[in-house]
């Protein structure tokens, strides 16, 4: 068969493509657009007007602000935490052969296929057990829990590319483990770590069912704005939030993307 | 006198697997020593204990009369060039040249003209900075040369360096090392499967089989006078033959080896001949390799090219000097 990479799809193809897609986006656009309405009480189609109030209203919610820091230290915990355990991780799946390898491979990708609410659930009744009172800490360790299957991925295909005489290489040279780290492996893998750090940041800034079950009276942005949707007044203001949120998590997303793509280019070109 | 490396009934075993087996080996200062075997047959792993990165289950290593045992590979004054050349993909030619030398502590002004000196040495001046993924392999193969030279190291390990690259660069190669090797005077251990590579290559060559070490000597020892089936066989397709065969010509009952080139076809029936059947002939170039089949024993003869020969399918006779029959040891 004749592979035509020129030749243009069939325009029923093209039509279900671009509904696709829409289906996809117009609802993210309505988002955008009631952060601009006059009317606050409920979501008004056509808005019957247009305003730019509710971001000066925003700014001065305090509310807001401590929602938003709360998720961001969050976020930047439960990454940090994930990169060192995922990367840890990844080194020993990869680098060793040991009983039991892949099953450990499988169940530490397990947390992101479950459920959220599973996840959630089941923490929840480990801290009542252990009579841990939900506080930050326990929202952090809920998120580390995927953040780290997104770090371990990232860096166990970047492993898995990476020749292991590279280590071996520089141990010959005199390298020992902390100068090999530093000097070689940390070099290779430290694009794919960026781009699974970022990926975490975002998988947890936008969490709400694992935060649901362990957070305390803290309340994340995403949780903020969920009970925000429920009283009738100053709506919009959800919406500004809710752009500054698809903001803040698609420019690490795609960042995370450029950087993995480069990535696979520097490794594919060492070997 | 000091050997530069030396086993004592050294063994590893990977579990119920004996990759080395009791070896002991004598390797001396200055020599290029090849390790030669079929694949899994623990020439590698003997190499990886002198490195460091495999410790001996049993048995004793020295390197320069200093215990090897326990030392990690980053305190050992030996380098290896890995067989992938294990190049780091991330930093230029001269920075992995130099690497020995950073980690080391050297400044920077000095590993950089240590770096270029030796760059020159494997004649590759001024590609400090392109990246390894912008070499030929051939190149490659150079700085990985570079990068275990500029340690000056007492022993240069390397493993089956020549494998990727094509027929005509690996020959220029081989002259290339052996040079260099007599001019730097460091002790080179070399393994390989190739036969021709490690009998035009080493001083002395060690034929493995099975984690055990079949025979040391010289090309000429072990070309000539192989001492089991085994080499007569691996080094260079001797043909082997059994102890009725050997009987006839030697009085002695034993197995023995004879070199294809030793054999020669006549067209006349004689007595004192082998007769054989002509079974094929193939075009090697400057010489043609017959196949035979003497009553059911299949033997090899290479002839130069050139002669006249008979159709495949006829009868010849097989004469050879009874000198070139070699009888191996008994039980083997």
């Amino acid at each position: 068969m004749r592979s035509d990479r020129s030749q243009s799809a069939p325009l029923g193809l093209k039509i279900a493509a671009a509904c696709g897609l829409l289906f996809l986006h117009l609802p993210l656009l309505l988002i955008f657009v009631y952060a601009f309405t006059t009317e606050e009480k409920s979501y008004q189609w056509p808005p019957p007007g247009f305003t730019t109030q509710w971001f000066a209203v925003t700014w001065s919610r305090p509310d807001v602000w401590q929602a938003l820091s709360l998720s961001v230290q969050v976020a930047a915990i439960s990454t940090a935490v994930a990169l060192v355990l995922g990367t840890l991780c990844a080194a020993a799946v990869s680098q060793t052969r040991f009983f039991g390898r892949e099953t450990i491979s499988l169940l530490v990708i397990l947390p992101i296929a479950l459920p959220g609410i599973i996840t959630g659930i089941a923490l929840r009744s480990a801290f009542n057990l252990a009579e841990i009172p939900f506080s930050f800490w326990t929202i952090v360790l809920g998120h580390a829990t995927f953040c780290v299957v997104v770090v371990y991925n990232n860096a166990v295909a970047r492993f898995r590319r990476t020749s292991g005489s590279l280590i071996e290489a520089s141990m010959d040279l005199g390298a020992d483990g902390f100068q090999t780290f530093r000097h070689v492996i940390l070099p290779n893998i430290g694009t794919a770590l960026l781009a699974g750090g970022m990926l975490a940041f975002a998988l947890s800034f936008d969490e709400v069912i694992v935060t649901t079950f362990t957070a305390g009276q803290q309340q994340t942005l995403p949780i903020w704005m969920l009970e925000e949707l429920v009283r009738p007044r100053q709506r919009p203001v959800t919406n500004v939030v809710a752009m500054v949120v698809v903001l803040v998590t698609l420019l690490p997303i795609l960042a995370a993307y450029y950087l993995t793509r480069d990535g696979d280019q520097i490794a594919g070109a060492g070997k | 006198m000091t050997s530069a490396v030396s086993f004592r009934k050294v063994s590893r075993h990977f579990g119920s697997v004996r990759a080395v087996d009791a070896v002991d080996l004598d390797i001396v200062p200055g020599e290029f020593f090849a390790m030669l075997g079929p694949s899994g047959s623990g020439k590698t792993t003997c190499l990886r204990l002198i490195a460091g990165f495999e410790q001996p289950t049993a048995g004793e290593i020295r390197i320069f009369d200093e215990k090897a045992d326990g030392v990690p590979p980053y305190r050992r004054n030996v380098n290896t060039v890995f067989q992938d050349y294990a190049l780091f993909p991330h930093l230029n030619v001269l920075d992995n040249v130099a690497y020995g030398l950073m980690v080391k502590g050297i400044g920077k002004a000095e590993r950089r003209r240590a770096a270029e000196e030796t760059l020159t040495l494997v004649k590759l001046p001024g590609y400090g900075a392109r990246k390894p993924g912008q070499l030929s392999g051939g190149q490659r193969q150079r700085v990985a040369l570079a990068r275990a030279l500029v340690n000056k190291p007492k022993v240069l390990l390397l493993d089956e360096p020549l494998g990727a690259l094509d027929l005509k660069l690996r020959e220029q190669m081989q002259e290339e090392l052996k040079a260099l090797q007599r001019r730097l005077g460091i002790t080179f251990v070399f393994v390989t499967h190739d036969q021709g590579e490690a009998l035009s290559m080493a001083d002395r060559v060690a034929v493995f089989n099975d984690g055990r070490i079949m025979q040391v000597g010289t090309p000429s020892e072990i070309y000539e006078r192989p001492q089991s089936r085994f080499v007569a066989d691996f080094v260079g397709s001797s043909n082997v033959l059994p102890p009725d065969f050997v009987q006839r010509y030697s009085g002695q009952r034993r197995w023995g080896s004879l070199r294809p080139e030793s054999i020669r076809i006549g067209r006349n029936v004689s007595g004192d001949g082998v007769a054989a059947k002509l079974v094929s002939a193939s075009y090697l170039g400057a010489t043609t390799r017959l196949a035979l089949d003497a009553e059911g024993l299949r033997l090899h003869a290479t002839v130069p090219s050139g002669a006249a020969l008979p159709p495949e399918g006829e009868t010849v006779t097989l004469t050879f000097n009874r000198e070139h029959l070699h009888l191996m040891e008994e039980g083997a």
